[in-house]
């Protein structure tokens, strides 16, 4: 150690120096920039569970209202037999209802005009009726939803009319205005293109002959090389072809050279460069459809009242008519079993895990089941209760029965594992004091310990259950997205639905109706789950120990 | 029916409580100090053995109930009537069976059926009142014989704490046979796949095609079953997932461990963990309503097409929902490195940034890489975003705006619907679940070994 | 294990008389001071630790700070390289100058500062890196070693320095955690003085160490001593008695008596200083 150099003290100018200070402000600039970085994925976290959020909610609130019309329906003693409410012609007293609000509609449109109403009209004025039977021969005014479309169309979700353009090919067009190639000739608006009258397709006749259409293409297709997508085409009017055909006719020697042909462009481009947005009906409605709206909306007979057959109408083939009660249902009876099975098996697992057991390595075997089985992927635990439940015990499909037993197996450890915690969170000095006294282990354990650590394990199950009442994929592989449109039979042992499996099947759908009800669908999901962990934390905080 | 025995048993326990404990009182001519036991423990001594004996056997009986009518009903059939027909067939035939008993009937029965029917009904009458009986009986032998044993010098207590500490490590069982059934149900349907198509096809044949004819002479394709590219679609969503969860997750883990303030942390930890909350079914449904149609547009504008149902999408929004994981799994196994490290780092006058670079990231890495571990295994085994939001045709591809396919989306396409295990496809779902959960599995053990060795480090 | 505790003494009875031979030399040499501390207040959150301390600290010897535990002399120590800062809710009151320039001036940048005034921790904290790069952490974030070379010089050199080389110059690629305890601490000091620091701060350097590396580490702080300005905190008043020429005693936040060594153990004028160093509490 004596051959150890003098150490040599340090300049203190050197620290000074311009060099040491551009050093150093780098360095802090590299540490404002690790900084930045996490600000921007914290950003970016948060921002994407607004956009979430945010998509869900402005899709899903449309469907938390139904338009609805108050139709006055004259229920005509000629077509409902009081003695037998139940078949009469009530699609037909719907038909006249609704001709005697919207008149001069022409027979043939009148079917198309009548699907402004849900296709469930006339069994909601049949179940009318049938209840009110001294309705028959009176005016009586029945609120019925609209159907899908026109229910959108009055919320403002969908348009009446359409751009006729996508962006995309205006912003073709664009470019063609800007090459130079738009004017006006023989007072329309038309494309002065470079076509090259190829002879290999062309004949020059008289009368001339030939691919002339793709003639037409294939020089539009020139000044937009890197478009690949026939919709361009749809810029040239329907006469393009005819265009060329005449310059051939006139002059049958412009075969095999290229000329100069204007072509006029079809309506919405003609409108589109007169600086206009060219618009087309919504193909989803007629004319007389949006004519006969007109009317019914001009009368007043629309309203968009609160939703509550969302909450309290079964499934539906129908978006109008579809609510949550059959998967609302359906959850919670999966969930009560759950819960009924979860709840004592998991505290006794975790009360033997925990006081009782021996070290051993059975004792182990089982806690690694348990963090393993904590991680297996919730699919798996479908095959497990079709294998098991459906195929070896033959319980039945589709029922809130099984559904039940699968949750909770995959909530048991999540309930094993909070309850042992809250178990630990009990000091030993009770435990000890108890057994101070003369009580048994198991006198301890039920008067003293369990009770203490209730508030955690309630906090525990109730996020299991929370968990369990988002799960989706178990459900589905044993059947419970039965399709069921009243909640009347339901039961432990009947087919049902969920509420995530709803969700799915909705998602699924292809009517337009279904999306916000997806969504509205997912809302309630979600503040189902928010009610479950409010009240999870609360009970933490209300009964938390400091000891 | 069921209901009303269950509750009716356990009522009869509850009776029987109350009756054991006054006759522990009348034993010692209400001189409650004389009992060993206190008069309640005679009670639950007795009510347990009046109550659980005939609830097991209740279950037990339901159990084996369905397959036993079943069986007999075949016998009972007339000889001949099920001869050359298949597994699936004679399905048919028992669920008709059924249905007609139930009262649903569509067109007109057989009549073996329709005496079938009626010899179901009559059975399934007989054995739910020779249940109810049988119940009863065994819980009022419980009953006899327990409360037989009630006198001054019984310890009641030791027995019904004998009988409490069964029930629980009874339940502490289940977790190993929940195991134990997962393991075993898809080892031998996996089994019985590999029985009709061969190993060697499925984990390297390169075509996936599971659509068999269900019917006989139905025309469709011939069925294939090489898994790769289904296993690689796997692996591409789930690479995706993590290229957006892990720098995302591991940057706020770092911002919110060592820049944030601690009210700031307080307030966007929780938020951040909401996104672990919401039902991935929700993710899926996101993916398709707001996502892959966004990922479309923005392709269109720089004029690359991009799948509807493209592995970017998918992906993407999974790496959303693994956001949570990745950073509370990091910020767990920063905030674990000593104290002492940091204060080394700084007194040797390291920023913050270099501090968190050279020494608390490299330090916390075995932590991170633990958590990544879990991470993937959960991507892998995440099913609802990938149904709604991936492709069902499997094909073999590596361009994330392709669609692909995954596992888990095979399980679930190929068993909605359809629940006869006797064909290929539906089997082939299986083999596939087995892969999932020794991969997943595989993953965990390796993740949490990783993370435990992490941890005894500093402790 | 006994017969080793058992020959303990002879060696710590070595070192004071080395360390007392040095200080009369030195004492004559050193009266310029390197740290002057000015009415130092501190408090974490409402708890005020420090009361008005003022403390000058010389170069080219060892101030021991001395007192019972929580009297605030770790506090102080961490003040003199402003690693208080690090710590949520703590508030400084005072002025520290280093060669006459305050420290907690607003111009001051702290991680500047700590590359001039370097810390040593109670318990070794080698960072989870070879050896190597432990020594090389400080040159490599502060830049001053230009190339490879120069790197390895100078981690050579701190570890000659440290007293650690011989022992570790086949394996510095391996971690510095495989390091025994005493061995971890020197690597930490060879780490602290790599950037070529002018003050060493060392909190309890020794007290998680066993009596032979304690030995080795008090010898080596007499040879830093040469040229740098350290100060040391010290449990055992034994140590400071050994290793410094001057020893500040704390008591209750409070800086109660400040004196040359000797003087503070043999004839200390407060009668706290004299029921501490004489056992009487602590």
């Amino acid at each position: 150690m004596s051959d150890a150099q003098p150490i040599e003290p340090a300049a203190g100018a050197e620290w000074n120096s311009d060099k040491a200070r551009r050093r150093v402000r780098r360095r802090y600039a590299a540490n404002r920039r690790l900084q930045a970085y996490g600000i921007i994925a914290i950003s970016i976290a948060v921002g994407l569970l607004g956009v979430l959020v945010a998509s869900i909610v402005v899709t899903g609130y449309p469907a938390f209202v139904q338009t609805k019309i108050d139709l006055p329906i004259y229920v005509d003693p000629a077509k409902v037999d009081a003695e037998d409410p139940a078949s009469g012609k009530y699609r037909s007293l719907v038909r006249e209802a609704l001709a005697k609000v919207v008149p001069g509609v022409p027979e043939n449109q009148q079917r198309s005009v009548g699907k402004i109403l849900t296709s469930d009209a006339s069994y909601i004025l049949r179940d009318y009726v049938v209840e009110h039977s001294d309705a028959i021969g009176k005016t009586i005014t029945l609120p019925l939803a609209l159907s899908d479309p026109f229910d959108q169309l009055y919320k403002g979700v969908i348009p009446k009319e359409l751009d006729a353009l996508s962006w995309v090919q205006v912003r073709w067009f664009e470019r063609m205005t800007n090459r130079g190639v738009v004017a006006e000739h023989d007072g329309r608006t038309s494309l002065k293109l470079d076509v090259y009258i190829d002879p290999a397709t062309v004949d020059a006749g008289p009368p001339p002959s030939g691919d002339f259409d793709g003639l037409a293409r294939n020089s539009l297709q020139a000044y937009l090389p890197k478009v690949h997508d026939t919709s361009q085409f749809d810029m040239l009017a329907n006469d393009a072809p005819a265009a060329i055909e005449k310059r051939v006719a006139a002059d049958p020697a412009i075969v095999g050279k290229t000329v100069q042909v204007f072509f006029s462009v079809s309506l919405p481009y003609a409108a589109l460069a007169k600086g206009e947005i060219p618009k087309i009906t919504n193909p989803r409605f007629t004319d007389a459809q949006l004519e006969a709206f007109e009317v019914i909306e001009q009368k007043g007979l629309l309203r968009t009242p609160f939703n509550w057959e969302l909450l309290f109408n079964a499934d539906s083939r129908f978006p109008e008519r579809a609510g949550l009660a059959g998967a609302i249902t359906g959850s919670f009876y999966a969930l009560l079993i759950c819960f009924m099975l979860s709840f004592p098996i998991g505290i006794a697992t975790a009360v033997y895990l925990e006081e009782f057991a021996p070290k051993n390595r059975f004792t182990d075997l089982i806690e690694v089941n348990i963090n393993n089985l904590a991680a297996v992927p919730s699919v798996v635990f479908g095959l497990l209760g079709l294998a098991v439940f459906l195929g070896f015990f033959g319980l039945p499909r589709s029922v809130p029965l099984v559904g039940g037993m699968v949750l909770s197996l995959m909530t048991l450890p999540t309930i094993i594992i909070t309850t042992r915690a809250a178990l630990k969170a009990v000091p030993p000095s009770i435990r000890e004091a108890a057994l101070g006294v003369g009580a048994s282990k198991h006198q301890v354990m039920m008067h003293h310990v369990l009770p203490l650590a209730l508030p955690g394990i309630m906090t525990g199950t109730i996020i299991g259950m929370a968990q369990a009442l988002g799960e989706t994929a178990p459900l589905l592989l044993i059947g419970m997205n039965a399709f069921i449109p009243s909640v009347e039979n339901m039961g432990l042992l009947e087919p049902a639905t969920s509420l995530p499996t709803q969700i799915f099947s909705w998602a699924d759908s292809p009517e337009r109706g279904f999306v916000s009800r997806t969504s509205a669908a997912i809302l309630v999901l979600l503040g189902f789950l928010l009610i479950m962990n409010v009240v999870a934390i609360a009970l933490r905080q209300m009964f938390q120990r400091k000891w | 029916m069921l209901g009303y025995v269950l509750l009716l048993l356990i009522g009869l326990a509850v009776v029987s409580y109350f009756f054991a404990r006054r006759r522990a009182i009348a034993a010692v001519q209400g001189k409650e100090h004389e009992l060993h036991s206190r008069p309640s423990y005679h009670g639950a001594y007795v009510a347990a053995w009046v109550g659980i004996p005939s609830v097991l056997l209740v279950l037990v009986w339901l159990l084996l109930q369905g397959p036993v009518i079943d069986s007999l009903l075949l016998w009972s059939l007339p000889i001949g009537t099920t001869d050359g027909m298949s597994d699936g067939q004679i399905d048919l035939l028992l669920s008709e069976i059924r249905s007609v008993a139930a009262g649903n009937i569509f067109g007109e029965p057989s009549p073996v059926v329709q005496e079938a029917a009626e010899r179901y009904q009559s059975w399934k009458f007989i054995a739910r009142w020779a249940m109810a009986g049988v119940a009863m009986s065994v819980a009022l032998v419980g009953l006899i014989l327990a409360s037989g044993r009630i006198s001054p010098e019984f310890r009641a207590r030791h027995g019904a704490e004998r009988i409490l500490s069964g029930l629980m490590i009874a339940c502490s069982l289940i977790a190993i046979l929940t195991t134990l059934g997962i393991v075993l149900s898809l080892l031998i349907e996996a089994l019985r796949f590999f029985d009709r198509v061969s190993p060697v096809e499925f984990f390297f044949g390169l075509n996936w095609e599971p659509q068999i004819p269900i019917r006989e002479g139905q025309v469709t394709a011939g069925g294939a079953f090489g898994a790769i590219p289904v296993f690689a679609g796997t692996l591409l969503i789930a690479l995706i997932a993590m290229a957006v969860a892990t720098p995302i997750g591991l940057y706020s883990a770092v911002y919110l461990t060592e820049y944030a303030h601690p009210k700031v942390r307080a307030v966007i930890k929780p938020v951040l963990e909401l996104l672990a909350g919401i039902p991935t079914v929700v993710y899926g449904f996101f993916a398709v309503l707001t996502v892959a149609p966004a990922l479309r547009q923005f392709g269109e504008t720089i004029g690359v097409p991009i799948a509807p149902n493209s592995a970017l999408a998918a992906g993407a929004v999974m790496g959303i929902m693994i956001i949570p994981f990745i950073s509370s799994l990091s910020d767990d196994a920063i905030a674990a490195v000593p104290r002492a490290m940091r204060d080394g780092s700084y007194a040797m006058g390291a920023t913050k940034g270099e501090t968190i670079t050279k020494v608390l990231l490299p330090a916390a890495l075995p932590g991170i890489m633990g958590g990544v571990l879990l991470a993937v295994s959960r991507a892998i085994g995440e099913t609802m975003i990938v149904v709604m939001a991936a492709g069902i045709i499997a094909s073999l591809t590596a361009n994330p705006l392709k669609p692909v396919t995954t596992v888990t989306v095979q399980i679930v396409t190929l068993l909605i619907g359809d629940s006869e295990f006797d064909n290929p496809k539906t089997l082939s779902a299986f083999a596939l679940g087995l892969v999932l959960f020794l991969v997943t599995l595989a993953l965990n053990v390796l993740a949490l070994h990783i993370v435990r060795k992490y941890r005894e480090q500093y402790e | 294990m006994d017969a080793k505790v058992e020959a303990q003494p002879t060696v710590r009875v070595q070192a004071p008389v080395v360390a007392a031979k040095k200080r009369d030399e030195a004492s004559a040499a050193q009266h310029d001071v390197k740290l002057a501390a000015g009415g130092v207040n501190l408090w974490y959150g409402e708890k005020q630790a420090l009361f008005d301390v003022n403390l000058e600290m010389f170069d080219r010897s060892v101030t021991a700070l001395i007192g019972p535990s929580g009297c605030g002399k770790s506090t102080f120590l961490r003040c003199l390289d402003r690693m208080n800062d690090v710590i949520d809710g703590c508030r400084f009151e005072g002025e520290i100058r280093l060669d006459g320039d305050d420290i907690y001036a607003p111009k001051v940048d702290p991680v500047q500062l700590r590359a001039r005034v370097g810390m040593v921790f109670q318990k070794p904290n080698p960072f989870p890196k070879s050896i190597f790069e432990n020594v090389a952490y400080g040159p490599r974030i502060h830049g001053l070693a230009t190339s490879k070379s120069d790197l390895e010089e100078i981690v050579i050199n701190s570890l000659t320095k440290a007293g650690l080389y011989e022992e570790v110059k086949d394996r510095l690629d391996d971690s510095g955690i495989s390091l025994s305890g005493g061995q971890q601490q020197r690597l930490c000091i060879a780490r602290a003085i790599s950037v070529n620091p002018e003050v060493l701060l060392m909190d309890e350097p020794c007290s998680a160490l066993d009596p032979i590396a304690t030995a080795k580490i008090e010898t080596l702080m007499d040879e830093l001593r040469d040229s740098l300005c350290i100060v040391i905190v010290t449990h055992s008043m034994q140590q400071a008695a050994r290793v410094s020429q001057r020893t500040a005693f704390f008591h209750l936040g409070k800086l109660v008596e400040v004196d040359e060594t000797s003087q503070i153990f043999t004839n200390p004028t407060d009668v706290r200083t004299q029921d501490y160093v004489t056992g009487r509490f602590g």
